[in-house]
């Protein structure tokens, strides 16, 4: 991007100064200026086909939509750059909002309690999910997806199949409501509040030692606890978070969609295409949470330009299938992705003998 | 299962003792069931049953072969549910109804199903896109190209085609021979010839696979071929039994069951150790449970769970007997020593001991 006056050396990754042109173009790099470049395309065409989307009205209602994807998206992010996945937030998120009818069954007095029952709920499968790939050294996809079986079969088994009940008013709230009367936009939904507060949560923890301790993790795991990061406490940590980000996101999909037997069907792999796209590299170790938010916004944005084109909804899966190949294929060829090179062992270093003499 | 040890000196696989572990749990499984529907006072090994078990093991199997090979090259494939749902369908479409018509309906699914491997491998291998995203990427355009153009089931196969989803020699139904005869095949491929070594040598370190002369593309992509080729035959499978093209069946999860079959079976998720003998155990031990559920008229949904359950403990047990790269990893002694040798008393027996860090890479 920024063109090097040393034709024949170049530093990688050295700003001899802190000039704003060097800070974008290390934004570029980690894939936080493409994706908001891709965002800012996709808006350009929905305000070409429908003017009056950044009329305050609309654009509310978007955010109100997008918000979801983009806190779990946010918890993706954090199993993401810690070198894991998480399959069970879809999972997750269905049996949350399905388990809230069930309890709240419209009596208003349950709400508050029944929330925090989803809180400890979403605690205990994020530890489960954590410490069963850390400490039981099962590979993340296999425990994820475990987990998104169980949580599957067991809010099914337990209502008979159909969720029963319904969420209270005051429950919807969060995902419906907003502050009312504002002059221009109209109304500012809660939805958009609770995910901006989270995404600067996230922007700021990720700066703090426990996210630069994350990223650590996700890029070698090895140096990582040769450094004394206890690395199974962090990765957990990591699940916990994806998992509570995810039981945030059922209180908002509940309130804005209601209760069906589908709800949070696929969102896994939503929410993994929208921190794919912002640039995240899949193992861990690349890429920024804003840029896993910009990736949100994107799948969001491109569903909506889809509804305008009246393109059928069916389409949308083979066009998310496109962009994430596109997206990880960009991300690879412009060296994100790691190549195969790993440090030359050296069968002569008196320091590491058991590695030669163990090959068989 | 035969499973040919005697006959090479060394084969690739470092880890006979999974195997037999996982033959070991399937028969301990067995009598386990057979003996809770005895307590019921039925019988697990009635005609119905076993033709039950067979056939549920059949379409699994030709999945998790072709699965098996893509784990083994250090990949993976979750577009097979989706490739079996659109087999499916082209080869309903294509044969419509005309007993004249099947060579070509079944040659159009699987050169189709090969024609989508062959960009999954591609992609994978050329674009050096993360396995996980490119075969969901195909998987989703497939989903989306089936949902918007079949909303129903579509074409109709001939009597004589469905005749392979029904008949049965004894309690063997014929998709079981064949899908025994492709394992048979898959073991021979990956132990005699040079492709099968290349594919665990790769899964197991592809830059040294490079070092030693290997295009490291070319097993992967054969892998992800053959892989989706088997997918597209447990759609000709599926189109058989249903007598039409469906293409909602991509709903049922297959990927997900034929991922955890393959890891049930001993399949390092990590590529370069394991096989298809290991994963035939795996497909039948998830058969067996299905068929016991049935017996036992267990609650559907139950069945998620255990099996949830089932596959995470599984692995688990695994991931403690073999010590792998990961394990070591995770474990660290606070002094920043290097781990203590794992000791051989740990777990899978005879094949545990000699696999300290470098041996296993």
């Amino acid at each position: 991007m920024t063109p090097t006056p040393s034709p024949g050396t170049r530093a990688p990754q050295d700003p001899p100064a802190r000039s704003p042109w060097s800070a974008l173009a290390a934004a570029g790099r980690g894939g936080t200026a493409t994706v908001a470049l891709l965002l800012a395309l996709v808006f350009v065409v929905i305000a070409t086909q429908n003017p009056s989307f950044f009329e305050g009205p609309p654009l509310m209602a978007f955010a109100k939509k997008a918000a979801p994807l983009v806190i779990l998206a946010i918890g993706q992010y954090l199993v993401i750059v810690s070198g894991e996945f998480d399959l069970s937030v879809g999972s997750l998120v269905g049996a949350q909002v399905v388990v809230a009818a069930r309890l709240i069954d419209g009596e208003e007095s349950n709400t508050l309690p029944v929330i925090g029952l989803m809180l400890a709920f979403g605690l205990v499968v994020g530890l489960v999910n954590g410490l069963v790939t850390t400490l039981l050294r099962v590979p993340s996809i296999i425990t994820t997806l475990g987990t998104m079986l169980i949580l599957f079969g067991a809010v099914r088994y337990w209502t008979g199949g159909a969720p029963t009940g319904a969420l209270s008013e005051s429950f919807r709230v969060p995902g419906r409501g907003g502050i009312e009367g504002v002059p221009l936009l109209g109304q500012i939904p809660w939805a958009l509040v609770v995910a901006l507060v989270l995404a600067v949560a996230a922007v700021l923890l990720m700066r703090s030692p426990w996210g630069r301790t994350l990223v650590a993790t996700g890029d070698n795991d090895l140096a990582a606890a040769f450094s004394g990061v206890r690395v199974w406490r962090v990765r957990t940590l990591a699940f916990v978070g994806s998992s509570l980000l995810a039981t945030v996101a059922a209180v908002l999909i509940g309130g804005f969609a209601g209760v069906t037997a589908q709800v949070g069907e696929g969102l896994e792999f939503t929410a993994i295409t929208a921190v794919v796209l912002g640039g995240v590299v899949l193992g861990g170790g690349r890429g920024t949470v804003l840029a896993a938010v910009l990736g949100a916004l994107t799948v969001e944005a491109l569903f909506t330009l889809f509804n305008q084109l009246y393109l059928p909804s069916t389409i949308q899966p083979s066009v998310q299938g496109l962009i994430i190949i596109a997206a990880v294929a960009y991300a690879a060829r412009r060296g994100g992705l790691r190549l195969p090179e790993r440090p030359r062992r050296r069968p002569d270093h008196p320091a590491e003998p058991e590695l030669g003499t163990s090959r068989r | 299962m035969t499973r040919l040890p005697s006959l090479l000196p060394r084969g690739p696989v470092p880890r006979p003792g999974t195997t037999g572990l996982v033959y070991l749990a399937l028969a301990v499984l067995l009598a386990l069931g057979a003996a809770l529907v005895a307590a019921r006072g039925g019988s697990l090994f009635t005609t119905a049953t076993t033709v039950d078990l067979f056939t549920r093991s059949s379409l699994l199997g030709f999945l998790a072969i072709g699965q098996t090979l893509v784990i083994l090259c250090r990949s993976l494939d979750l577009s097979v549910g989706y490739v079996a749902a659109l087999s499916t369908v082209v080869a309903a479409t294509t044969m419509a109804g005309d007993p004249s018509r099947i060579l070509l309906g079944v040659g159009a699914a699987l050169g189709l199903a090969g024609l989508i491997g062959l960009v999954n491998g591609l992609v994978v291998t050329g674009l050096r896109v993360n396995p996980f995203i490119a075969t969901l990427g195909t998987g989703l355009v497939i989903k989306g190209y089936l949902d918007t153009n079949f909303q129903g089931p579509a074409g109709s196969v001939p009597a004589a085609f469905q005749a392979l989803g029904y008949t049965r020699i004894g309690v063997l139904p014929v998709s079981t021979l064949v899908m025994l005869g492709a394992a048979v095949a898959a073991v021979v491929f990956l132990r005699r010839t040079r492709m099968g070594y290349h594919m665990y040598a790769v899964g197991g370190d592809a830059e040294v696979a490079r070092l030693s002369g290997i295009r490291a593309g070319v097993p992967t992509v054969t892998a992800h071929v053959l892989c989706s080729v088997a997918a597209g035959t447990a759609g000709l499978l599926l189109a058989a039994r249903f007598g039409t093209g469906s293409a909602t069946v991509y709903g049922n999860g297959y990927e997900l069951e034929a991922i955890a079959a393959v890891v049930l079976g001993g399949t390092y998720l990590l590529g370069g150790r394991g096989g298809v003998a290991g994963t035939l155990a795996g497909v039948f031990i998830l058969a067996t449970l299905d068929t016991v559920f049935n017996v036992l008229g267990v609650d559907p949904f139950v069945k998620d769970v255990l099996r949830g359950v089932i596959v995470i403990a599984a692995v688990a047990v695994y991931a403690r007997g073999q010590h792998s790269r990961a394990a070591v990893r995770v474990r660290f002694p606070p002094g920043g020593a290097p781990p203590p040798a794992p000791g051989p008393d740990s777990g899978t027996g005879p094949a545990a001991p000699a696999q300290p860090l470098g041996g296993s890479r």
